[in-house]
């Protein structure tokens, strides 16, 4: 039988607030335990949640940014339930009222079509602390640092039909988010958390089948293996005559499988209701222009933007705003020099090979794009060839300084002096009298030679092409 | 020293008639000779009492001091205050010293106020006798076999007795209001968003409103103009002006147009309190009110309706206290649920697990529609009716309590004979509205409260009504044998 897979993504961005969504603590990550969590944080007797404007504004950017309505009116509610790590023994989220409703983003598939994912809801809400359970000895131990930290949680509509859909519209979303500079996308530290509901159904099916929900996915590999693992257990399931049971399972990198949680979970009644001490959020239209007006270029329109005004192949512009810092680099590149396909070039040639060759992020480019500038200016002019270019360039990264200080340094400085050349050029043919006769007689392949004995000579300094011209007039006339 | 109002301590304070420290002495002997046999405080803080005296008295030597510097005041033990015990009357919270301050208590401090102690109270706030209290039921000072109402019992009885001059409590019922009434002192609940709610532990927060506790209506106002005013850590607390409630308390009530809820006079009130309202309100005419009956026709569904709505929130609300970070925790844990259950089942007393136990049902799957929503329906009639009445009258008035104070144990084991005690004043917090009471003639020698209720931040209006009659009337100068 055919099957047909259904995947929705539940994805918990932590937004990039520098304090929490209720109080007043730090939200960095890796202090001390329980050094960045105040009385509001440990849900201390008498304490009271006063709403962070900036995550409501954040969210209102992530709605506006996937064409969603961004409701006039959201409710914080109460989701009860005991665990030592949520101090209230309730969780502030929203629950009826959502303060981002119904959107959707586009995704490119490998086949370059498009396809449209549904987004259904996304709402603000206060992330829990965490549980330690090594090193304490038969207990455990409890570090709130994280409790309050602002989550938005992005739901999205059952749309996807592959692991590789389910990886691409994640992989949109944390473009998106990290272009509006609202997440920081770090999937290892938890700031962007993916959880996939996946069922199967027979091809042709309208119905959906049993979903399980997968949990523990730190990176876009694993989302993809633990989708594609799951759809294969559940497959196996059915044709054996079994059914799905509708739970909670963890993906295992180690061992490339997902996993029942600890069955003895029960089902949680979690009691919502609005909560009493913290008022409707209510935008005006006002509030919500204001909060658009400073809202940075979207990767989807600045991709068309790159293609259309620097005159770059789709792939291309698509490849320079997979994020919004390399776009920021190459568009400083491309602007500063005035040659937008040199730039591409440079950016996507020996800037990301060197990057990928450290490991690094652009932002920690040795080399700045305004200091490529000057470089790329230098090839412009013709003072460097694109061999020395690479040499130059290569100092640079090493930390030898700017361009034109290493070709000073260096003498590297393209010899395009017409005389100096012509001086040099005599001198050779006057040293091969005998390979000059053949040449003339017309062995025409011995003009490399010739260039090759006038660089030799300039050690590299010359122009290649004024060399050949220059060695041309002077034996063929 | 211990029957002069605010006013005249403070003329004193000012005259070096005496200082704050022998007045402070003067309260501290008082309680500790008399509050024995009332339990109304649960800690006294002696010697911090002194030291903020003596920095009080620098003040008043300074020429820095306002109207409540050097005044003695004793808080509800809701209110947390940083480094004393705040117990909330119960178990779970016996060993808890916050390291905050509530703001009604930072204000106070600032305005220079000593702090006798903490006073007793109902667990949680939860009870309208006092007698759920984890360290034993306040005695009322008129009547020692009788309670003192609550849930602030505490604060009424102490200043009943003489044994502070002022006191603050919270009011989520009528727990302001009703042991107001039953111990005979002036008690004001103000419009919900007034004085802010941080540090004052939730009982349940769309409902409670700190306020003030005094002898007379024109001490609570100066309490008031204290703790009033926005707090940018209480969301709920609203941004508006705070009014001088002193420079109005003489203003004349004539043409005042007072509203007699028909429904607040019916079937369950005791005839004594009704005569001594009636009279009360007569006297009011006789300065030139004006008096009408009015209709407040949902008045019979504001008990439900509190116990719906209060007892879920207080579900949520007392979540946070479960054995991990702070409060009560059982012996010798063996897993993690055992930790929840033995020390919430330890920590708890009967009324608190009782209204939990209600609050979690009415929220839960399949009971949300029927109890929460349809209680939060009501709550909206109720609030209309309020509206629609406070478009012909300027103040509503009738008994604060349907009897004078009850016996200790008469309701104690009756949950519902004891929540219809605060049948007339529940109804005030469901809307959110400023409610007082001041006492009127007692009824068989026991105190009778007249409420008087009024449209939202009206609490001037309200004050200076009672103020009238309180200059027209000695009752609220009474005091129970043996505290004169």
């Amino acid at each position: 039988m055919e099957w047909e897979t259904v995947i929705g993504l539940e994805i918990h961005a932590q937004l990039a607030t520098r304090s929490k969504i209720f109080s007043g603590a730090a939200t960095a990550f890796g202090a001390a335990p329980n050094s960045q969590a105040c009385e509001i944080d440990l849900g201390m007797p008498g304490v009271l949640p006063v709403l962070n404007a900036e995550a409501v504004r954040m969210a209102v950017r992530f709605g506006t940014a996937i064409d969603a309505v961004v409701a006039r009116r959201s409710v914080f509610a109460r989701k009860n339930y005991f665990y030592p790590d949520l101090p209230k023994g309730y969780q502030i989220s929203q629950y009826e009222d959502p303060i981002v409703g119904r959107g959707a983003v586009e995704i490119r598939l490998d086949d370059g079509s498009v396809k449209r994912v549904g987004v259904t809801r996304a709402h603000l809400e206060e992330d829990a602390g965490k549980s330690l359970h090594e090193d304490f000895h038969g207990m455990t131990g409890i570090d709130l640092n994280r409790a309050g930290t602002p989550l938005l949680e992005i739901v999205s509509e059952p749309d996807m039909r592959s692991a590789k859909e389910a990886v691409a519209y994640a992989k949109k979303i944390h473009q998106i988010v990290r272009y509006l500079g609202i997440c920081d996308g770090n999937m290892q530290e938890g700031s962007f958390r993916v959880d996939a509901n996946v069922s199967v159904r027979p091809q042709g099916e309208t119905k959906l089948g049993t979903r399980t929900e997968l949990k523990n996915i730190n990176s876009f590999r694993f989302l993809e293996r633990a989708i594609e693992y799951e759809v294969d257990r559940q497959i196996d399931v059915i044709e054996s005559g079994g059914a799905v049971v509708q739970e909670t399972r963890l993906y295992d990198p180690a061992r490339d499988e997902t996993r029942p949680m600890r069955s003895k979970e029960e089902a949680n009644d979690y009691r919502y209701f609005p909560d009493p001490d913290l008022l409707p959020v209510e935008l005006t239209e006002d509030d919500i222009a204001a909060i658009v007006a400073d809202m940075p270029e979207l990767p989807d329109a600045r991709r068309e933007r790159f293609h259309e005004r620097f005159g770059l192949s789709e792939y291309d512009a698509g490849v320079l705003t997979a994020s919004r810092e390399m776009a920021d680099y190459f568009e400083t590149a491309a602007t500063g020099c005035g040659d937008a396909k040199l730039a591409a070039n440079w950016v996507m040639g020996e800037l990301s090979g060197a990057l990928n060759r450290e490991g690094k992020d652009v932002v920690d480019s040795p080399v700045p794009a305004a200091d490529l500038v000057g470089l790329l200016r230098r090839v412009l002019d013709e003072t460097l060839s694109g061999k020395l270019a690479k040499e130059v360039f290569a100092a640079m990264w090493a930390g030898a300084g700017s361009a034109d200080a290493i070709i000073e340094a260096r003498g590297l400085k393209q010899v395009t002096d017409s005389a100096a050349i012509e001086a040099i050029v005599e001198q050779i043919v006057a040293a091969h009298p005998a390979e000059a006769e053949q040449l003339k007689a017309g062995k025409d392949k011995l003009m490399g030679f010739f260039v090759g004995q006038v660089m030799k000579a300039t050690q590299g300094k010359a122009n290649p092409a004024q060399v050949n011209q220059l060695l041309r007039k002077k034996l063929l006339g | 020293m211990h029957n002069l109002s605010l006013r005249e301590l403070a003329a004193g304070l000012r005259a070096r008639q005496f200082s704050s420290r022998e007045l402070t002495r003067h309260f501290l002997e008082r309680i500790a000779r008399l509050d024995p046999a009332l339990n109304s405080f649960v800690t006294v803080c002696a010697d911090a009492a002194l030291t903020e005296a003596d920095v009080a008295d620098a003040r008043l030597a300074a020429g820095d001091a306002g109207p409540l510097t050097g005044i003695p005041i004793a808080h509800k033990d809701i209110f947390c205050t940083h480094g004393v015990r705040t117990s909330c009357g119960s178990r779970m919270l016996d060993r808890f010293v916050a390291p905050y301050d509530a703001t009604l208590v930072s204000r106070l401090k600032a305005a220079g106020v000593v702090m006798l102690g903490k006073t007793n109270m109902d667990e949680f706030a939860m009870g309208s006798s006092n007698e759920t209290s984890w360290y034993g039921p306040v005695r009322n000072p008129w009547a020692p076999d009788r309670v003192p109402g609550g849930s602030s019992g505490g604060s009424a009885a102490a200043l009943a007795a003489r044994l502070t001059p002022a006191a603050t409590g919270t009011d989520t019922g009528g727990s302001i209001r009703q042991p107001a009434a039953l111990c005979g002192i002036t008690g004001l609940k103000p419009t919900y968003g007034r004085v802010s709610r941080w540090g004052m532990i939730a009982f349940a927060s769309s409902l409670d409103q700190g306020g003030p506790m005094a002898r007379s209506a024109e001490d609570a106002a100066v309490l008031l103009g204290a703790i009033a005013g926005f707090d940018p850590r209480d969301s709920t607390s609203v941004d508006a002006p705070v009014p001088d409630y002193t420079s109005t308390l003489d203003d004349g009530i004539e043409g005042l147009r007072i509203g007699l809820p028909k429904e607040y006079f019916g079937a369950g009130l005791d005839a004594g309190v009704a005569r001594s309202i009636e009279a009360a309100v007569a006297e009011l005419g006789r300065l030139g009110a004006e008096v009408v009956e009015i209709s407040l026709a949902n008045t019979a569904l504001a008990v439900p309706t509190y116990y719906v709505v209060a007892p879920a929130e207080c579900s949520s609300n007392l979540a946070r206290f479960d054995g991990v970070r702070y409060g009560h925790r059982c012996d010798d844990p063996h897993d993690l649920e055992d930790l929840y259950k033995r020390s919430r089942a330890e920590g708890f007393g009967a009324e608190v697990k009782r209204r939990i136990l209600i609050g979690t049902y009415v929220l839960s799957a399949g009971y949300y529609d029927a109890y929460y929503l349809k209680a939060q329906q009501l709550r909206q009639l109720i609030c209309d009716d309020f509206r629609r009445a406070f478009e012909t009258v300027d103040v509503i008035m009738g008994p604060t309590a349907p009897t004078t104070a009850f016996r200790l144990g008469e309701k104690a084991d009756d949950p519902v004979t004891m929540y219809l005690s605060d049948i007339y004043t529940i109804a005030a917090n469901l809307a959110g509205l400023p409610g007082m009471s001041i006492p009127v003639e007692p009824a068989d020698g026991l105190p009778v409260g007249l409420q008087i209720i009024g449209n939202y931040f009206a609490e001037a209006r309200l004050l200076n009504v009672a103020h009238r009659l309180q200059r027209v009337t000695d009752w609220h100068l009474r005091t129970p044998a043996g505290f004169e």
